[in-house]
Formats: C-alpha cells, sequence, structure tokens
C-alpha cells in the first residue's frame, strides 16, 4: 500500500473576484523514506498543496475535492477534529522563514514541548528534556541552555534546526518542508540540507520538499513534481528531471537555478512573463502565454489543455510539443546554453 | 454688598460646558402673579408655596437631603455671603436677630434670635444695644455669653483669614485705628466699636449713624463662636453649633451631615420648629442630576435655590402635575444695562433716553431665560418686593413691550443725532445671558440707528479693569454695560448702596456702579441712612428710584425670577421672602 | 534593569517639573501678560464689593505681590520641604509634599488629593476590569466570526460606544436606572461609599459608572482587539501552532491573543494611568467626588492651588503608567530590550 497518495486533488477558494484554482487535479504518491520535491513559483500550488494535506488550507470557505491517502486513511472526508490528531504526530511541517513561523513571545523550547505534550500525556518536565534532546539532535550547541532562549535570540540557521526539531518531536511519518531554506544564507542553506537528509533516514519519514529552487531538490529529491498554475506539469525521478528535463517551464526553472558559481539572482534563461491569475487561467495551455515554443503546437497551445501524459518510464509531462521535438530542442537549444554558462 | 457670585472663569473649553453658573441665592420678593393667596395648608399648586404653607405638618423626625452644585463658600458663619447659605446657617448658628421662619412677606419680618428684643438705637442711631437671652448653650453645653458674640463679630473683620464675607461691620464699627481683628491685633481694646458690660449685653458703636442696623444684627457674622475653639481658617470644618443642629460629619468639598443638638433649648428659641432628625447634604453634585432627583424624589431640596435648569424645565413646566408641585418665586436681582454718561453722545440725557425708548424688553427677558426661568420685564430699579417700590414707567416700551421707535427717534432728534450713532457695549464673556442681552439690544438699537458693537470681557476683571474703570470706559467708548445686582436683604440701603452712589466710583476702577453720576441722588441716599422712620425711609427709595430713572443712566432689563420644586418628601413647604427660595428652617419629613 | 528604572524615574522627576512649570506659567503667567494685576487676580478670592484694602491683603496673603520666580519657588519649596500657613489664632505646619493651600477654601490640597484617589481608584479599576474582559472577548469573537451578525451588531455597537461622549450616556444611564423612569435600581449620583466602609454599598454606588465608563473603552479595546487578532491569527506561527496539532481554542487564545496583546497592553497600562488622574467626564455626571471631580470643581473656581495639585498628581499617574508600560512591555514582549 502506498504511504501518501493524492488522487485528483482540487483546492478552489471562492473569492469576490471568482473562484481561485489553487489546485486544480493533482495527483501523485509517496512512499516511507522517500522524498519528493515539488517545484515552482509562487501562487502555482504547491504550498496549498501541503497545506491541504495537513487539512489546513485557509478557513471553511475553501473547496476541496478528490482524496488524499495517508497510510491507508482517507483525508479530505475525514472530520477535521480527527485530521487535527493526526497533524504533528503522524504529519508534520517545516516552514519557512521561521523568525515568522514560531511565536515571537514564547521560548524555543516551549513551542517545542508544546508540539510534544499534544501528543504525549507527560509532565513538563519530561517534555523538556525531550526538547532538549530534540535541539541536541538539530546540531544546536548548549541545547539545555539554548531552550530557554526566544526564536529572536537564535541566528537563522539555528532558527531553521529548531524548527526542524520542533517538527519532529512526534516523530512523524509524513514531513513536509515548505521552503525549508530560502531565508538562509547559501551555507546555511547546505547545512540544512544535509541535516533534513539525515535525518530523514534516521527517521524513515517520507518527506516533501517544496520549494522554487530546483537547488534544493536536486540535493535532497527522490522524485520532484513541477507545477505550473496549480496542476502538476512534469513529474519525473530526479535524474529525469535534470537530466532529460521535457517541459519549456522546467527549462526555465533549470535556466535559473542558482549556482555556486553565480549570482543568485542572475538568470541565464528566464522566464518571461509572471505567473498567471489562478482566477482566469489562461486558455489552452496555462503556460503558453509565457512559452518560447507555444508557436510550434501549430495553434493548439491556446485552444486545448493539454494532458499529463507518460513520456518514457513514469516521466510524465502535459505539454502540447511532440516528444521529439521536446528532446531535439533540449538538446540542442537549451542544454548547450545552460552549460556555456 | 452684593453677593458674590461664584467665579466661572474656567481655563478650559470641555470645562466651560459644565462650570457652573451659580448666583447667590435671593432674597425676599412679592410675586406679582400669585393670584390669591392660598389657604393654609395650600393644595399642591403652581406658586402654592408663595403664599401658604404646603403640606403643613408637626411631624418630627426624618432626614431632609440637600445638594449643592457647588460648594459653599464656607460654613464659617463668619465667612458665608450667600443667600441660601444664610438661610440655611439658621440650622446650626444662631444669630441676635434673624429673618422669620415665615410664608412670603412676612419672611423679610426681623425677629429677635440670640437676642431679647430688637436694637435699642441712642445716640442719632450710632449707638445700638442688644440684651441676650439667658439659658441659650453652644453644643458642648456652654452658655452663650455675649462675649462670644462679640469675638465672632471681631474675628469676622480679619478679611485675610476670612476674604468671603461683607464687609458691613469694617466699615461702620468705630474700630481702633489700624485694628486687624483678633488674630493680629491681639490685646486691642476694642471696646469703643463693641462693648460687652454683662454677659447678656452687647454694644455697637458706629462711626456713622446707621438707620437700619437691625439688618447687621441678623448677619451671620453675630452667631457666636467660642474664643477657645476658634481655630480660624480652619473653623469652617467644624463650627460650634448654636442652633438646633449641629455638624456629625464635615467633609469640605464632598458634604457634611447635620444632627441634633443635644444642648440646644426650644423654650429660647421660638422661631425654630426643628422637625427633621438631621441633615444630609452633598456638595459639588452634578446640577441636571440634582434637578432629576428632586423630581424622582430620591433628593429633597437643591440648596442653592436658583433654580432648575434648562434640561428639566421643559419636563416641569410641560407636565401639570409636576409644575403644581414647582414655584416660581422673584429675587431682589435686577438685571440692566448701564448707560455711561461719560461716553459721548451718551452725555447727552436724549441719547439715553433713545436708548431707553428702543430697547425690546421682550427679547431682553427672553436672554435671560423667559418669564419663569429668567424673571418678569423691570421698569424700574428698585425690585418689587423691596419696601419702597412703586410702579411706574418713565419710558413706555410700547404696548408689546418690544420698544417704541417713534419716542426714541425723536429723542435722538432732541439728542442732535438724528441718524443715530455709534457705541460699544461690554459684557462678562462667561455668562451666556448678558451676551444674550446685549445681542438682543444691539439689534433693538439697530432699528433706529444706533450702531452698538459687542465688547466681551472676563468677568473677574470686568469692574477692575474694563467697565467698571471709568478711563478704560471713556477711551474705549464703552458707552453701554451689561450689569447686575442683588440685594442682600429687602431693604433700600441693601439694593441701592453700591450702584447709584457717584461717590464709589473710583478712578482705579472696580465699583459696581459704572454710570450714574448725580449728586442729587447721593444726598438722597445719605439722607436715608439716617432716617429711623421706616416709612419716611422708603420714600426715599422711591425718590431715588424715580430719580435715576429720570436721568436714564440705567436701562432696567428683569428682575430675575426662578422655578424651584417642592420636594415630595417634604412637609411645611414654604418659601420665605427673605430669601426668594424655600425656608430651609420650616421643612419636615413625611 | 535597574539603572533603567533609576534612569527613567529621573526623567519622570524632570518631567512632572516641566509639567509644573507649564501649568504655573498657564495659570499665574499667562493672565499677567494679559494685563491682570495682583490685585485684579485677588479680586477673585474675596467678596467682590471689597475696598482696595482687602483686595490688598488677600494679594498680599496669597503672595501675588511677589514676582512669578518666587511664587513658583516657593510652590516648589513646599513640594519638597513643606510650608508654614497661618491660618488666623495659629501656625501650621504643612509638611511636604505640600501642595498649597486652597486660594478658596484655605484648606490644604494634599490632603485632599489623598482622600480623592480612593473614589478615583475604585472607578478606574473596577471599570477597567469590566471593559477589558468585555472588550476583548467581544473582540476575539468578532474576529473569529469575522463577517458575521454578531461581528457586524458588535462592532456597530462599538462604533457608537467609541462616538457618544459620557455625559450622554451618564444621563441616559440614570435615566433608565436611578431616577425611577423606569427603574430605580441603581445608585443616583453623588452616593459615593468608601470600600472599606461598606463593600456591598460601595459597587452599588459605582455599578453604573463602571458599566458606563467600560462600555467606551470597551468599543475601543473591542475594535482594537478584533483588529489585532484579524492580523495575528494571519500569522505565521498561527499556522505552525496549528500545524502542531493544537486544538483551535488553544491556537486563538494561547498563540492568537497573546500575539494580540502587546498594543493593548501598552494602551491599557496608558488609558488607566489617565483615568487614575481623574476621569473627568464620568466623575463630573455621576457626581463622584473622585480627583476628575476635584479637576473640574478647582479649575471652575480658578482655585489654582488645586489645579495644580491635580495637574501634577494626574501627570505623575501618566508618567508611572508610561513608566509601567515600558517595563510591561519587555515582559510581553520578550524582543523588547530596556535601554
Amino acid at each position: 500500500m502506498t504511504f501518501l497518495e493524492l488522487k485528483d486533488l482540487r483546492i478552489h477558494f471562492p473569492s469576490d473576484d471568482g473562484l481561485v484554482k489553487s489546485v486544480d487535479g493533482l495527483s501523485f504518491r509517496l512512499e516511507r523514506g522517500k522524498t519528493l520535491g515539488i517545484v515552482g513559483e509562487s501562487g502555482s500550488g504547491k504550498s496549498v498543496t501541503s497545506l491541504g494535506i495537513l487539512g489546513l488550507h485557509k478557513g471553511g470557505r475553501a473547496k476541496i475535492s478528490g482524496e488524499i491517502w495517508l497510510d491507508g486513511e482517507e483525508l479530505v472526508s475525514a472530520s477535521a477534529e480527527h485530521v487535527r490528531t493526526l497533524r504533528g504526530k503522524k504529519m508534520a511541517m517545516i516552514f519557512q522563514d521561521p523568525l515568522s513561523a514560531m511565536h515571537p513571545f514564547y521560548t524555543v523550547g516551549a513551542q517545542i514541548m508544546e508540539a510534544y505534550r499534544i501528543h504525549h500525556d507527560v509532565s513538563k518536565k519530561v517534555a523538556r528534556k525531550h526538547a532538549i534532546e530534540m535541539l541536541d539532535r538539530v546540531g544546536i550547541p548548549q541545547p539545555d541552555r539554548r531552550v530557554d532562549s526566544y526564536p529572536h535570540e537564535f541566528s537563522g540557521g539555528m532558527r531553521q534546526r529548531a524548527m526542524i526539531a520542533m517538527a519532529l518531536s512526534c516523530d512523524p511519518e509524513l514531513l513536509i518542508a515548505d521552503e525549508p531554506t530560502t531565508a538562509l544564507d547559501v551555507t546555511v542553506q547546505a547545512q540544512i540540507l544535509d541535516l533534513m537528509r539525515d535525518l530523514q533516514r534516521d527517521f524513515n519519514a517520507a518527506l516533501i520538499v517544496i520549494t522554487h529552487d530546483l537547488g534544493v531538490v536536486a540535493e535532497l529529491s527522490d522524485d520532484i513534481l513541477v507545477m505550473y498554475a496549480g496542476k502538476a506539469i512534469e513529474y519525473g525521478t530526479a535524474e529525469d528531471i535534470f537530466e532529460r528535463p521535457e517541459h519549456p517551464y522546467t527549462w526555465g526553472l533549470l535556466g535559473s537555478m542558482p549556482r555556486l558559481d553565480r549570482e543568485r539572482t542572475e538568470r541565464l534563461l528566464p522566464i518571461k512573463g509572471s505567473p498567471p491569475s489562478l482566477i482566469n487561467v489562461p486558455p489552452g495551455c496555462a503556460f503558453h502565454p509565457r512559452c518560447t515554443f507555444a508557436d510550434r503546437t501549430g495553434g493548439r497551445s491556446t485552444s486545448e489543455v493539454p494532458e499529463l501524459l507518460e513520456s518514457e518510464g513514469g516521466h510524465l509531462v502535459r505539454c502540447h510539443l511532440s516528444r521529439d521535438v521536446r528532446r531535439t530542442a533540449w538538446e540542442n537549444e537549451i542544454k548547450p546554453n545552460l552549460e556555456a554558462s | 454688598m452684593k453677593r458674590r457670585t461664584t467665579t466661572g472663569a474656567a481655563a478650559l473649553g470641555a470645562v466651560l460646558a459644565l462650570a457652573l453658573s451659580a448666583c447667590g441665592g435671593g432674597s425676599g420678593s412679592t410675586p406679582k402673579d400669585s393670584a390669591q393667596p392660598a389657604d393654609q395648608g395650600g393644595k399642591a399648586e403652581f406658586n402654592a408655596a408663595l403664599t401658604g404653607i404646603v403640606n403643613p405638618s408637626d411631624k418630627k423626625g426624618g432626614v431632609l437631603k440637600f445638594a449643592n452644585e457647588g460648594d459653599w463658600d464656607s460654613l464659617d458663619p463668619g465667612d458665608t455671603y450667600y443667600g441660601y447659605s444664610w438661610n440655611f446657617v439658621r440650622l446650626y448658628g444662631r444669630s441676635l436677630l434673624m429673618f422669620k421662619s415665615a410664608v412670603g412677606k412676612e419672611g423679610n419680618e426681623l425677629a429677635p434670635d440670640l437676642a431679647e428684643g430688637m436694637g435699642q438705637p441712642s445716640d442719632d442711631a450710632k449707638t445700638w444695644t442688644y440684651k441676650l437671652k439667658q439659658g441659650v448653650k453652644f453644643e458642648d453645653g456652654t452658655p452663650i455669653t455675649s462675649k462670644d458674640v462679640k469675638y465672632a463679630v471681631l474675628r469676622s473683620l480679619d478679611k485675610e483669614v476670612f476674604p468671603d464675607g461683607y464687609t458691613y461691620f469694617n466699615d461702620f464699627l468705630d474700630l481702633p485705628k489700624g485694628y486687624k481683628g483678633p488674630y493680629k491685633s491681639k490685646g486691642v481694646n476694642t471696646d469703643q466699636a463693641i462693648e460687652t458690660p454683662d454677659d447678656q449685653t452687647i454694644v455697637f458703636h458706629l462711626k456713622q449713624s446707621l438707620s437700619n442696623f437691625d439688618y447687621f444684627a441678623q448677619l451671620p457674622a453675630t452667631i457666636p463662636v467660642p474664643e477657645a475653639k476658634d481655630t480660624g481658617a480652619k473653623y469652617r470644618e467644624h463650627v460650634i453649633a448654636s442652633g438646633p443642629y449641629m455638624f456629625q460629619k464635615n467633609e469640605i468639598g464632598k458634604g457634611f451631615t447635620l444632627a441634633r443638638n443635644p444642648n440646644w433649648d426650644p423654650a429660647t428659641d421660638p422661631n425654630r420648629r426643628a422637625l427633621p432628625d438631621g441633615y444630609e447634604v452633598t456638595t459639588n453634585v452634578n446640577a441636571d442630576d440634582i434637578d432629576n432627583r428632586i423630581l424622582s424624589g430620591d433628593l429633597d431640596v437643591a440648596v442653592l435655590g436658583t433654580g432648575i435648569k434648562q434640561a428639566a424645565l421643559g419636563r416641569v413646566l410641560g407636565d401639570p402635575t409636576v409644575k403644581a408641585n414647582s414655584d416660581n418665586p422673584t429675587s431682589t436681582r435686577l438685571w440692566y444695562t448701564s448707560i455711561n454718561g461719560n461716553v459721548p453722545p451718551l452725555d447727552n440725557i436724549d441719547c439715553r433716553k433713545a436708548v431707553q425708548y428702543a430697547a425690546n424688553k421682550v427679547d431682553y427677558q427672553t436672554a435671560f431665560g423667559g418669564e419663569f426661568a429668567g424673571g418678569q420685564i423691570a421698569t424700574s430699579m428698585l425690585p418689587p418686593a423691596i419696601p419702597g417700590h412703586e410702579d411706574f414707567n418713565l419710558y413706555p416700551p410700547g404696548a408689546d413691550n418690544k420698544g417704541d421707535l417713534e419716542k426714541a427717534k425723536e429723542s435722538l432728534k432732541a439728542c442732535g443725532q438724528p441718524d443715530g450713532f455709534e457705541t460699544n457695549i461690554a459684557y462678562r464673556v462667561e455668562r451666556p445671558n448678558e451676551k444674550a442681552a446685549a445681542e438682543a439690544l444691539q439689534q433693538a438699537l439697530g432699528r433706529v440707528g444706533i450702531k452698538v458693537t459687542l465688547k466681551g470681557f472676563p468677568q473677574a476683571d470686568y469692574f477692575a479693569l474694563y467697565a467698571g474703570k471709568p478711563g478704560f470706559a471713556k477711551d474705549n467708548k464703552i458707552g453701554l454695560a451689561q450689569n447686575g445686582w442683588q440685594s442682600d436683604w429687602p431693604d433700600g440701603f441693601g439694593f441701592f448702596g453700591q450702584i447709584v452712589d457717584s461717590r464709589v466710583i473710583r478712578d482705579t476702577g472696580g465699583s459696581s456702579n459704572v454710570s450714574v453720576r448725580d449728586p442729587e441722588v447721593d444726598k438722597l441716599l445719605d439722607q436715608a441712612m439716617a432716617e429711623t422712620d421706616e416709612a419716611k425711609r422708603n420714600a426715599i427709595w422711591t425718590a431715588i428710584d424715580k430719580k435715576v430713572m429720570e436721568d436714564a443712566y440705567v436701562l432696567p432689563g428683569i428682575w430675575t425670577k426662578t422655578l424651584i420644586v417642592r420636594s415630595k418628601n417634604a412637609t411645611n413647604v414654604f418659601v420665605n421672602d427673605a430669601y426668594g427660595m424655600y425656608d430651609y428652617l420650616g421643612l419636615g419629613v413625611k | 534593569m535597574v539603572t533603567y528604572i533609576i534612569r527613567r524615574l529621573i526623567w519622570a522627576a524632570v518631567m512632572l517639573t516641566i509639567v509644573s512649570i507649564i501649568t504655573f506659567a498657564i495659570f499665574f503667567l499667562v493672565p499677567r501678560l494679559a494685563g491682570a494685576t495682583p490685585e485684579s487676580l485677588a479680586a477673585r478670592y474675596v467678596g467682590r464689593t471689597a475696598n482696595a484694602e482687602q483686595v490688598q491683603i488677600a494679594a498680599e496673603k496669597l503672595g501675588f505681590n511677589d514676582p512669578l520666580v518666587v511664587q513658583y519657588g516657593r510652590f516648589a519649596k513646599g513640594i519638597v520641604a513643606g510650608a508654614d500657613y497661618d491660618y488666623g489664632p495659629g501656625v501650621e505646619h504643612c509638611p511636604a509634599p505640600c501642595f498649597g493651600y486652597s486660594f478658596l477654601t484655605r484648606l490644604p490640597v494634599w490632603p485632599d488629593l489623598l482622600d480623592r484617589l480612593p473614589v478615583t481608584m475604585s472607578l478606574a479599576f473596577g471599570a477597567a476590569i469590566i471593559w477589558v474582559l468585555a472588550g476583548v472577548a467581544t473582540g476575539v469573537v468578532s474576529a473569529l466570526k469575522r463577517g458575521s451578525f454578531f461581528d457586524r451588531a458588535a462592532m456597530t455597537i462599538a462604533l457608537g460606544g467609541v462616538s457618544l461622549p459620557i455625559f450622554f450616556t451618564g444621563i441616559v444611564s440614570m435615566v433608565v436606572f436611578s431616577y425611577g423612569n423606569p427603574f430605580s435600581i441603581t445608585a443616583p449620583g453623588g452616593s459615593y461609599t468608601p470600600l472599606l466602609d461598606d463593600p456591598v454599598a460601595w459597587a452599588y454606588s459605582l455599578v453604573l459608572p463602571w458599566v458606563t465608563l467600560a462600555f467606551l473603552y470597551a468599543a475601543g479595546y473591542a475594535r482594537l482587539t478584533r483588529a489585532g487578532m484579524l492580523e495575528t491569527m494571519n500569522e505565521d506561527y498561527i499556522r505552525t501552532a496549528r500545524a502542531k496539532g493544537l486544538a483551535e481554542r488553544t491556537v486563538v487564545l494561547k498563540h492568537g491573543l497573546r500575539g494580540a496583546l502587546t498594543p493593548l497592553v501598552t494602551i491599557f497600562g496608558l488609558d488607566v494611568g489617565l483615568l487614575l488622574g481623574g476621569a473627568v467626564l464620568t466623575e463630573s455626571t455621576y457626581s463622584l467626588p473622585g480627583m476628575g471631580k476635584y479637576a473640574i470643581d478647582a479649575i471652575t473656581n480658578q482655585d489654582l492651588p488645586k489645579v495644580m495639585g491635580v495637574v501634577l498628581f494626574a501627570a505623575f499617574f501618566v508618567v508611572v503608567a508610561n513608566l509601567i508600560v515600558d517595563l510591561l512591555y519587555a515582559v510581553v514582549d520578550p524582543r523588547v530590550r530596556l535601554a
């Protein structure tokens, strides 16, 4: 049995301007011990997906449909209260920017203890000991002292470590990390990624890493899911995505990938334009207004929504271009450019 | 000798809205509109308490609740100068003489209190002798002697310690030169001013003849003070009672309670019935709250006696049953406009007459609150309640009281100003009524071409620096000035003394007489002071009233009236003309 | 921390001195500049028909003949070292802090202030408890049920509460509940009983002022809490709290409200500090003999020593409240450093 499986998940938010289709028919599977990277620009629906899994998509106004199977339980139809008992314990989340994601008025220790005590009926003393252990485990020096520090007294990397300690405090089976390194320095990023990789191995958890940064997933992921406008547009193993990417959007992302020998903000192959409105998604292929290859689809790109189709061996792509065209374009036009730099 | 009005100059706008505009209570009056005398035990109808006793009863016991929207100037009998306070002080203090606790005009009559009889004048009314009753005691049981009365009067002369009171005794007693009262002039022999040949006799020696010294003898300053217990400025915190009630608790600024004085002997006191067991008085209470509580029966008396406020006026006048439980007495206060003969062209009598004719008396009355809360239109100076008053009107303002414009124009022609002239009118900025009256006058005089400009001045310095300072008034062409006066007691001396005597006008300012400069009037005043025959004296007051009106130095506005509401719980409710409010000595509890 | 407090206390003393100088200038210097003489000032505190000599006596007694600096110095000295006062038969020493003697009642001001303080404290603290509980609860519920009928009704009432002046709500409350028309279930104005005399009568005499005053503030606090809650409930750390699996109630109260609390604590401290200086309108409307009523009466009567006393007293509370708020701020928000 698959540990985590999403089937045609849709999360829509009604708003004054219309229906916001944040997630629109997303399916994927993830096994224990494996890591899935979900990549996309902001607004692509990747964060909403993760919140949807945890049952944290905002308010009672969101419309959610489809299925989320976690270890044999379906969560979309489960009661909110039941999902709450799973949160923190069975599935936990590491948020972007730990400075704002941790409560500024409570000590780091208190916040870890709180997470632990929700799911474990133990005394404060025991919980405190556990919190110190967790801090130690994520590599915070002098954890017995730092346990009483406030988040603002930590450095960025330390905070993210503490955040990870908090998320792992109940030994979750599914861990979702939402942009875990975005707010950090490059060197610290690497440390955190190492830490996450080690911990995942130790805990044997399923890990979802959400990021706009392909570099991060390259370090961690077994599989990669590229999202655009609420939909998956490419899915495959890390090797598929980095060696044989087939979607023009993925090429764009690869072009934007920061590298140590390059300035972070410098983009070799920028993706022109900006992410589409999730209310008025462009007709046909949602990416076509930004796609430099749209003219090679014979006009289908503006009229027909492309299907997510298997290219080969589980590598899925949602594109009107024929496989040959895509491969040729990659080999001849994109890859040399990327390597030249 | 006007009772002091509270200094209402407020510094902040927000405060202004709440500022009290309390004035001293009234003295006697004869209400002209009370058609016929009510029976003794008069029914509850409008103005019934002006002429009869409402809810007569002999029942003793109970507690009466009084409230004051401000605070007493002082509870010290030697330091208080409000009509309501003089009305109230009789509960705990006994002066040589007192106004009778009686309905209407009879309340204007003096009766012996500590004294056995009225004063005996001798030496051309320069010496006055009083005999004290035997057996009158202070609250601690000590017998009251003439020396206690003498001490009380002498200490009240110290205006550094007692700044609130009147200066009658300072002005008239034949004191040793430089005498400053018993605190500062210790051991100085004062027998030339007050003699106490024995414990029951007190003799006052005056510098000049004073035909009506008996009115002085009713002043609260003659309420005895035991020297041993005198604490000067702090005596107000615990006044030693000689009347039927004494202070049980006294928190200055918040209130006090009176309880029965066990050493008060009713046998020595035919004037007081002392029905209630005590009095609860709260001070500094919101004025509207006072009105509402009286109407709901939670409170008995608004001690100031200045009438209910605008907010509750409609409820009283609009509801026949409520109105039937209220009274509308007239006080001895006159609101008027001084016409300054020093400011051309008002130095010409015809120009002054033009002002008299052109004035709109109805608007003037409205400015002060209308018929019930304001007062009745005045046709001369002397109020109807004061002996010597005569009805006359030298400048009839037309059938509708709105002015006789023809006569006004004739007067202007006679004055040589046929097209009118320009002048200024002064008023006290803190007093919206005076401003409204000034505006009414501005409008009325404008009809005949007299162009009037309004000039507001702070009331604290109104007489000292502005309207009352002759040089300032002349230089700034203050031809007209809003003014008001109230007599301390129903007597021509108390009414006219300070407002028509040209000799009180000083170049340095400060006089309430702004405009009346007539040597003949001065002469008449001196005559009246020396005249011991009451009827003849009253005739002189009439003559003064007429002479001032002939000179047209004063434009009379209104004689004030107040609308007061009877307590639902009180018995023996009646208005005493001496105070122009309910007699606090008479009230009992149902 | 200790140095911080000491520095703040010194600063507070400086502030109070400045306040006293400004107040003194307003009431003593400005009239002089406007042309008032010692005599014309003294004329306010004697019978108006007093002759020139008697006004002069009063001016001398009240010290108006001295240069203003000397007058202020005398006032300041009284506070620091006490003063002597000649009340007639003898001289009384008024121990420090002596705020002088009333120009009108000739009684010392300081005992009055101490006497008035419990009334104002009773009023302020009682009302504060009510408004905090009611205002914050309403604000929290409104924020959580944003857009609901409750929210809209509560916010409409709150707008009314903030807009309606107390001399209106106060009088209406008394008309309805005090004057027997239709009810007579609460104490009328001017009926304060000290707590220690009779706690029941104390509460009875204060319940209406409490509720009325609290209504005014509760309205503001409800709006403030609502706005704060709407903001904090959108914070990332709320999502974190939920992700931990916390019950919604805990999320709202422990994480949401705690985050929204900081501005409330600040405002609350300052509000209470200001109120301790006198709830002027409430005390006037209900005739409660507190600091505010005292201030109004003093200003109305131009009783300047009382004005000086009450202004300084009120300023003292504001300064102290500021200090407490700042200290509290550091407690409430650990990110704040006192320096």
